[in-house]
């Protein structure tokens, strides 16, 4: 064990993950945050704070963290390089370091071309790739990344996202080992939905045995209607959502839409779990929190292990 | 002009700073073009001329091009008559009344 | 070379609305190959300016010339006999010859004709595209003679990022993903092995990030 987290205690021990998250409001009101934690507590084993998601602007993820953290509840900070040099990304670290905060996940960030301040620089000082290392080095050598020694070390477990449908297929696979060498722990897959092109990637990161050195969580989204879904297809960058399953969604009625995009996603669960090499489902209910519970129940993921 | 892929931008501004009404080019058909895209280069021309115009309060209307064969004697009676009748809605160009005030003072 | 676009006409107009007279100069360099700032944009922004002078009833006197090069001083000396005899200049440069000229000729406003855009190349005749951002460090012998500062739009050292779909970038369909045109000529090249290394943290003082930089060659200065 490097670190106090529960995540990182619960794949150690080699029980099947189940993480969520939680978008922070576009506001000062802590209670939206602290309403939307509520509804996951006991139901997963951690929560991701998305950083900005989209560039849109939101409270800070180590805010709503501290938040998260005071209810009792483990959460997993993200940090994205696009608005933060190597200055702000290593305070930052400190100061969740300080506030308990023991999950962090390295991202790049959605590009400021989809966001609400579309004429904003871009910083990218580090890339995601490089935001593992400096985590890394800041835990493991207890220094800032100038080299010079740092008081205490942050004993952050590390994360990333990958996107198993992006392209080129081909370089999603060495991308995970290349994240390894960086020194990353566990990964969030982007959501699955189209389960060949899943398994197909899982051969690849079993063949070079890469599922032995990070802990894999697939990622699962529940469709509210047909109109998200085929939103989801051609709206959001690096999505694979397969035809058949807009055609399913299309085939019942409105008001059975969510119902049955709740099924989809629970099936989609039961077939991870017999994946080798997954280790545990990451579940983004997308302003959908209140069904997080549900759908772990019905894929038999409850109770959560206590550690 | 042997073609009018020769005329150039600043020709055909030089032109209205003269205090000419109006402009218009008549090259040969489109794919007729002896130097192959001496008139298509030339429509493009015609075009970024008509912004210019546009972007300085000019009316763009007063250059234009048109296209006919050497052989369309009829045609080009048209085009001249259809040009002058333009010109004569449009009034005279804003610069050459101020060029006229500028040359004779009340 | 640097590519620049004129500047729009009505923005040129208000820098000079209280002006009669003044020196529209071109640079024969770089913005004369990407038709920016060449005599014959000279002579058209010229043009442009005195009839919309005129039509204002606010006649102006427009002197124009093309000078070899804005960034080097033995050119710029070539206006010395006459820049008095005038109010401004609108310097058609790029940003380094407009502030050049600034630097020479400092009892009159010198103003840009143009914005100054990238160091790029010509993709085809009217068309052209960035290709290097001046970091002040060349990786491009790691990275298959294509740049990921310049050509991915989150300047990422080791990407792709997840957003890079067929090809293209999760910005725009039409601008080409950096890192699968990296990942292309590495394979061509038959060099994948490049792209499992993992890139360092860049050292970005070589860049803009380390103030206004300089070069000084002891062998060559006088």
């Amino acid at each position: 064990m490097k670190t106090l987290s529960k995540l990182e205690k619960i794949l150690e021990s080699g029980k099947f993950a189940v993480t969520s998250e939680c978008g922070p409001p576009r506001g000062v009101n802590p209670d939206v945050i602290r309403k939307k934690a509520e509804l996951l507590r006991d139901a997963v084993d951690a929560i991701n704070v998305t950083d900005n998601q989209t560039s849109v602007v939101r409270m800070s993820s180590i805010a709503s963290c501290i938040i998260l953290k005071q209810m009792g509840l483990e959460p997993i900070m993200q940090m994205v390089t696009r608005d933060r040099n190597r200055i702000a990304i290593q305070s930052d670290i400190l100061g969740a370091a300080a506030h308990g905060i023991n999950n962090m996940l390295c991202l790049s960030g959605d590009h400021q071309r989809f966001g609400d301040h579309q004429k904003a620089k871009n910083v990218y000082d580090l890339d995601s790739v490089q935001l593992i290392q400096t985590v890394r080095h800041m835990r493991d050598e207890g220094k800032f990344l100038s080299g010079e020694p740092l008081d205490g070390v942050p004993g952050m477990f590390i994360g990333a996202a990958e996107n198993p449908f992006a392209d080129p297929f081909e370089i999603r696979v060495p991308r995970v080992s290349k994240k390894i060498s960086a020194g990353v722990e566990f990964i969030q897959t982007q959501c699955v939905y189209n389960l060949e092109k899943f398994e197909q990637w899982m051969d690849g990161i079993r063949a070079r045995g890469l599922h032995k050195k990070v802990y894999i969580l697939a990622g699962v989204t529940p469709f509210k209607s047909v109109g998200m879904a085929r939103y989801m297809k051609t709206k959001v960058p690096g999505m694979d959502v397969p035809d058949e399953l807009i055609e399913r969604l299309k085939s019942v009625a409105k008001e059975k839409q969510a119902d049955e995009g709740i099924a989809l996603c629970i099936e989609t669960i039961e077939r991870l779990k017999k994946i080798e090499g997954v280790s545990g489902i990451h579940i983004m209910a997308i302003e959908w929190e209140e069904k997080v519970r549900e759908i772990a129940e019905k894929s038999g993921l409850l109770p959560r292990p206590k550690v | 002009m042997p073609c009018t892929g020769k005329v150039d931008v600043i020709h055909m501004l030089r032109a209205f700073e003269a205090g000419v009404d109006g402009v218009y080019l008549v090259g040969c058909e489109e794919g007729n073009c002896h130097f192959l895209v001496g008139n298509l280069r030339a429509r493009k021309r015609v075009e970024r001329v008509k912004k210019i115009l546009s972007s300085i309060g000019l009316e763009s209307e007063r250059l234009q091009m048109y296209n006919l064969s050497a052989g369309e004697g009829t045609r080009f009676v048209e085009i001249a008559k259809e040009m002058t009748e333009k010109i004569k809605n449009l009034g005279p160009s804003a610069i050459k009344l101020k060029k006229e005030k500028l040359e004779n003072p009340a | 070379m640097i590519i620049g676009e004129g500047k729009p006409i009505q923005e040129i107009l208000a820098m000079i609305a209280d002006k009669k007279k003044i020196l529209v100069v071109g640079c024969k360099g770089c913005v004369t190959v990407c038709s920016a700032g060449g005599q014959k944009e000279v002579e058209i922004l010229s043009s442009t300016i005195r009839l919309a002078r005129e039509k204002e009833d606010n006649p102006i006197e427009i002197r124009e010339e093309t000078l070899e090069r804005q960034c080097d001083p033995e050119y710029l000396e070539q206006m010395r006999s006459y820049i008095d005899d005038y109010e401004a200049v609108v310097s058609l440069a790029c940003g380094a010859g407009v502030q050049f000229t600034a630097e020479k000729y400092r009892r009159i406003p010198v103003y840009p004709g143009i914005n100054t855009n990238f160091i790029g190349v010509t993709v085809e005749q009217g068309v052209w595209s960035e290709r290097c951002q001046a970091c002040g460090s060349c990786i491009l012998h790691k990275t298959g003679g294509i740049c990921p500062i310049a050509r991915c739009s989150k300047s990422l050292l080791n990407g792709p990022c997840g957003g890079s779909s067929k090809g293209k970038c999760e910005i725009d369909p039409d601008v080409e993903c950096g890192w699968q045109l990296i990942y292309d000529r590495l394979r061509e090249l038959e060099s994948l092995e490049l792209f499992e290394e993992v890139v360092p943290i860049k050292d970005w003082s070589t860049g803009r990030d380390g103030g206004p930089r300089r070069i000084i060659r002891e062998d060559l200065k006088s």
